[in-house]
């Protein structure tokens, strides 16, 4: 019989009783025949491919991540809390040496979900994979880790999340965000003045193919990987830059996939989105368990796959060697770029908009970081809706320094808690615990 | 009267039952070169004298297909795959000559790529020259739409001995144990098809009122008749007897642990609310993983007649059996010596094992007395270590839904229902090493031989509708139809439940009015773009497994 090359666990949650409605894209339905194509393969009969049970995620595993308004229990459902809870297992069964790679094809995704929750965005109410890191960095130790998100879309919530922390790159390859929600993921998107270079996006132009996706891993993401040198590689595995997906404008397939899972060989997949439920997900998932598995995935073949359905254009590629050059030199020169950024600013803020596209909820964060060189700093939010909430939200980092940690508790004392009618968070990483007054 | 025979490996036990007693019971040494005589000798010596009017029923669990796979006495077979894109089927490949067909069918049953008849021309051809009478054709989704597989059906030149389709095998998806399930049961079909119709002699010659019953692997019977089409049910059906016999001599309603110890070994099950439990996918057998459904049991190599060994200071206990016991002349101590030296049981030549367990005791610095004793203790320890291992896997088995993960359900036996020879004799130990109540039935040492005579008949069928297709599919009765607008998970469930006391009425007409129940469902929104196109939904029927109670209700038994 079957025997992979390298142990895999699998975490598999389809959540048939769950959907945000009924002909919502992430709906009951949408892993149903990746379970159909993973079973009649007999994948789960597979010589060290080992299926695990989810759990749910604490209350406490998100608070370390999220500040959400009012509190976690009002943002999230069972599935949310189950989805986070899977991506724990799948890390927990690598960090344990039980298995070599992981996958969580859980549901529903998290990659749109920013560090303060007011509520759904892009299908995501609190973020699977960030809940998972620091999950593993409160349990087995401080690590370097490295999140490449193949995702269509920008995970703006990934980066949001880290983007002042300098252990976690976060890379992201999407469709231009100007041609798609959410609308970002720049390339001067490049993280906050203590982590500056530690976020990069690589917006690929609709019709990317194959070829361009393959080119981007071979001349980006794999050579700021080896600079890099991260304990752990996560992929925030959406798998929507198929050509068959009903809400992106991409050209990549399951082989596609497969290769790149190959090349990159990520510690940890966690699914993420993917709505081409019939024509993709069921081959893209087999194509990247296999690959992970270092099984033979040469056979894993859409029914209407085509050259044609995957080339691109000679313009598209041109285009992406520019756009890696750019962004690998940026990476490569990111110490003189902070340099430049920071100047002699004892603090540096940011104001923007956040929108809440199932809600239609428009949110205003004014965000405040102190500058400093030894460690991720002193972050604070004040963050206002258009419903009416307002609330002070105070970050100190995971390995916060002395002044940064007491700043913020400085800080938490000082705030008037009638300055902010829905509450004054306090995110202590150091203490993991989370305050509110 | 009920009959019950069990064949095991080593010994074939049968007993005749009547008035909820058990009226005779006769134990014979299997003759792994002559079934049909072990079987016969059996039943005469429990028939001799009755009249056989008075037989209602004739259960029979038989190795004979177990062991034509196990020493590879099984005829040779071509196998037809229809793979399609996905992982490699090179390694499928167990046929003695094997053909990798065009064509595919995917998740829904549609026909993605079409058939190559040329190729089957060419494999037919090959096959006739090679001389092999069995085949097996197996597809991947054929159990989504058994179009194709019946397409290559048709394709063949008429006249082979056997035929095996993937889809008329079992509703569960796994392509591999698909082609597995479908070559073994090719594989055995001539070997089996010889033993039934010498049964049917037997019965007919006897004038026996009934037709056998033969034993399966979830513990249900299948008829003699239905049986010839389906031979690979019929493997591995002896740890289904004695769980069936455990469950009809001591019923409980509660989790609980079954063990049947033997002199090899000890076979571990469990219950879920007096219910078994079954495989999660299917049984293995000789390294094949199959979809033929049986009761979850795990084989232990730990038992009576196991060799005990003293190695580096620590006292061993199997997995080998090198013979029978010291006492009986064997060349090694085992559990059975033990036993004998602490005068619980009675047997063979008693200085012998005494002096094998004294032997072992100057090793480890013990006397004789507590040396036997230890080896008890120990091997009961191992047998609950193993069960908590086992259940500690079952309560981890993934589910699929927040209700699932939610409700947490776990499998918390209250008690071990213990049977086997030994049975008995261990229950002191067994019970301070599980820490639970341990029930000795009476009867344990023919639990199996009574379990095989008050099984009854079981079958399940799966239904698949697909509303934006129009079409239902059940692929273990090969059916395949329109369905009107409308048509809904009530309308599936009841079409399901009638599919299935049809095909009850045809597999064991004396059980029509069994209960049937329904073990899953599921229906799915399909959407495409953002409306919805139609239902994909899924339904599980099966009879209600169970066992005649051996005393009371309105049964003869």
């Amino acid at each position: 019989m079957y025997k992979a090359a390298r142990r895999l666990g699998l975490v598999f949650f389809p959540a048939f009783d769950w959907a945000i409605s009924p002909t919502h894209p992430e709906r009951e339905e949408r892993l149903l025949y990746t379970q159909d194509q993973v079973l009649e393969e007999g994948i789960l009969d597979i010589d060290g491919i080992y299926e695990y049970r989810p759990r749910l995620a604490t209350v406490a595993d998100v608070e370390r991540v999220h500040v959400c308004v009012p509190d976690v229990m009002s943002r999230v459902t069972a599935s949310h809390l189950i989805a986070a809870g899977g991506a724990i297992v799948a890390a927990e069964a690598v960090l344990k040496g039980e298995v070599d790679k992981a996958f969580a094809i859980v549901r529903p995704p998290g990659h749109h979900a920013l560090r303060i929750v007011h509520g759904a965005r892009g299908f995501c109410n609190i973020n699977i994979e960030a809940i998972m890191i620091e999950y593993i960095r409160r349990h087995y130790g401080k690590k370097r880790i490295a999140i490449v998100d193949t995702d269509c879309h920008h995970g703006d919530g990934s980066q949001d999340i880290y983007w002042h922390d300098p252990d976690t790159l976060y890379i992201s390859l999407h469709q231009d965000g100007r041609t798609l929600y959410p609308g970002t993921g720049f390339l001067d998107e490049f993280g906050g003045p203590n982590a500056f270079g530690y976020n990069l996006n690589l917006p690929l132009p609709p019709e990317t193919g194959e070829e361009g996706f393959l080119y981007a891993l071979d001349h980006f993401i794999l050579p700021v990987l080896a600079d890099f040198k991260p304990d752990l590689v996560i992929n925030s595995a959406g798998q929507d830059n198929h050509y068959t997906d009903p809400i992106t404008n991409m050209r990549f397939s399951a082989q596609g996939y497969a290769r790149l899972n190959d090349r990159l060989q990520p510690d940890i997949a966690v699914l993420e989105g993917g709505y081409s439920i019939e024509g993709a997900l069921p081959y893209v998932n087999v194509g990247i368990i296999l690959a992970l598995a270092g099984l033979d995935y040469s056979g894993i073949r859409e029914p209407d796959y085509s050259p044609a359905r995957v080339a691109q254009s000679s313009r598209v590629s041109d285009y992406i060697a520019r756009l890696c050059d750019e962004t690998y030199k940026a990476w490569q020169q990111r110490e003189t770029l902070r340099a430049a950024y920071v100047r002699d600013k004892k603090e540096i803020s940011r104001r923007r908009q956040i929108y809440y596209d199932t809600e239609g909820l428009m949110e205003t964060q004014e965000e405040t970081t102190l500058v400093c060189d030894s460690c991720g700093g002193l972050t604070w939010i004040d963050s206002r809706t258009d419903r009416g909430r307002h609330i002070l939200a105070i970050f100190i980092p995971r390995d916060a320094c002395r002044r940064c940690q007491e700043e913020g508790h400085a800080l938490f004392e000082r705030a008037s808690a009638g300055a902010y009618r829905d509450g004054i968070y306090l995110q202590d990483r150091v203490a993991d615990q989370l305050l509110k007054k | 009267m009920f009959v019950g025979l069990d064949m095991g490996g080593t010994h074939t036990d049968a007993v005749l039952i009547a008035g909820g007693r058990i009226l005779r019971h006769y134990k014979t040494n299997t003759d792994p070169e002559d079934y049909l005589g072990t079987v016969t000798r059996a039943l005469e010596a429990i028939l001799a004298g009755i009249n056989p009017s008075s037989i209602k029923r004739l259960n029979l669990s038989t190795t004979i297909c177990t062991n034509a796979i196990v020493t590879g006495r099984s005829s040779p077979v071509g196998l037809l795959l229809e793979p399609g894109p996905g992982l490699n089927p090179a390694l499928l490949a167990c046929g003695q000559k094997n053909f990798i067909l065009s064509g595919s069918i995917d998740h829904r049953g549609r026909p993605t790529s079409p058939l190559v008849e040329a190729e089957i021309k060419a494999a037919d051809r090959e096959l006739q020259q090679a001389g092999i009478r069995h085949l097996a054709i197996a597809g991947k989704f054929s159990t989504r739409n058994p179009e194709h597989e019946l397409a290559i059906k048709e394709a063949l030149s008429p006249g082979y001995d056997f035929i095996t389709m993937g889809h008329r095998l079992s509703g569960w998806l796994n392509f591999p144990r698909r082609v597995f399930t479908a070559y073994l049961n090719s594989a055995v079909a001539a070997t089996y098809s010889s033993f039934a119709a010498a049964i049917e002699t037997f019965t007919t010659k006897k004038k026996l009122p009934v037709a056998p019953d033969i034993l399966k692997a979830d513990g249900g019977t299948l008829s003699l008749e239905a049986s010839q089409s389906l031979p690979v049910e019929t493997i591995l059906s002896g740890p289904a007897a004695s769980i069936m016999g455990a469950l009809a001599l001591a019923p409980t309603w509660q989790d609980a642990i079954i063990l049947d110890i033997g002199g090899t070994t000890t076979d571990i099950a469990f219950l879920a609310g007096g219910v078994p439990l079954y495989e999660p996918q299917g049984i293995s057998l000789a390294g094949y993983p199959t979809l033929v459904r049986a009761l979850f049991s795990y084989s232990l190599g730990l038992g009576g007649d196991s060799c005990l060994q003293v190695q580096e200071g620590r006292l061993t206990i199997g997995p080998g059996r090198q013979g029978p016991a010291r006492a009986l002349g064997g060349p090694a101590v085992t559990p059975t010596d033990a036993l004998i030296t602490l005068g619980r049981l009675d047997l063979g030549d008693k200085a012998a094992a005494r002096q094998g367990i004294a032997e072992l005791g100057d090793k480890l610095g013990l006397g004789t007395l507590h040396m036997a004793a230890a080896i008890l203790q120990q091997m009961a320890g191992e047998i609950a270590r193993q069960s908590r291992a086992l259940l500690a896997k079952i309560n981890s088995r993934p589910v699929y839904t927040v209700r699932e993960v939610l409700a947490g359900k776990q499998l918390q036996p209250a008690q071990v229902i213990v049977i086997g020879a030994p049975a008995p004799l261990l229950a002191a130990e067994l019970e301070a090493a599980f820490g639970l109540p341990v029930i000795v039935p009476h009867l344990a040492g023919v639990a199996n031989a009574i379990g095989a005579a008050l099984s009854q008949p079981t079958t399940e069928l799966t239904l698949l509708a697909d509303t934006e297709q129009g079409l239902l599919t059940v692929p273990e009765e090969g059916l395949r139809e329109k369905i009107p607008a409308g048509f809904n998970l009530e309308r599936a469930r009841n079409r399901a439940l009638e599919l299935l006391r049809e095909r009850l009425v045809r597999l064991a007409p004396e059980v029509a009015g069994t209960e049937l129940e329904v073990v899953e469902e599921q229906s799915f929104n399909m959407v495409s773009g953002f409306y919805t196109t139609g239902k994909n939904i899924r339904v599980k029927v099966q009879v209600k497994p169970r066992v005649t109670p051996l005393k009371g209700d309105a049964d003869d038994v």
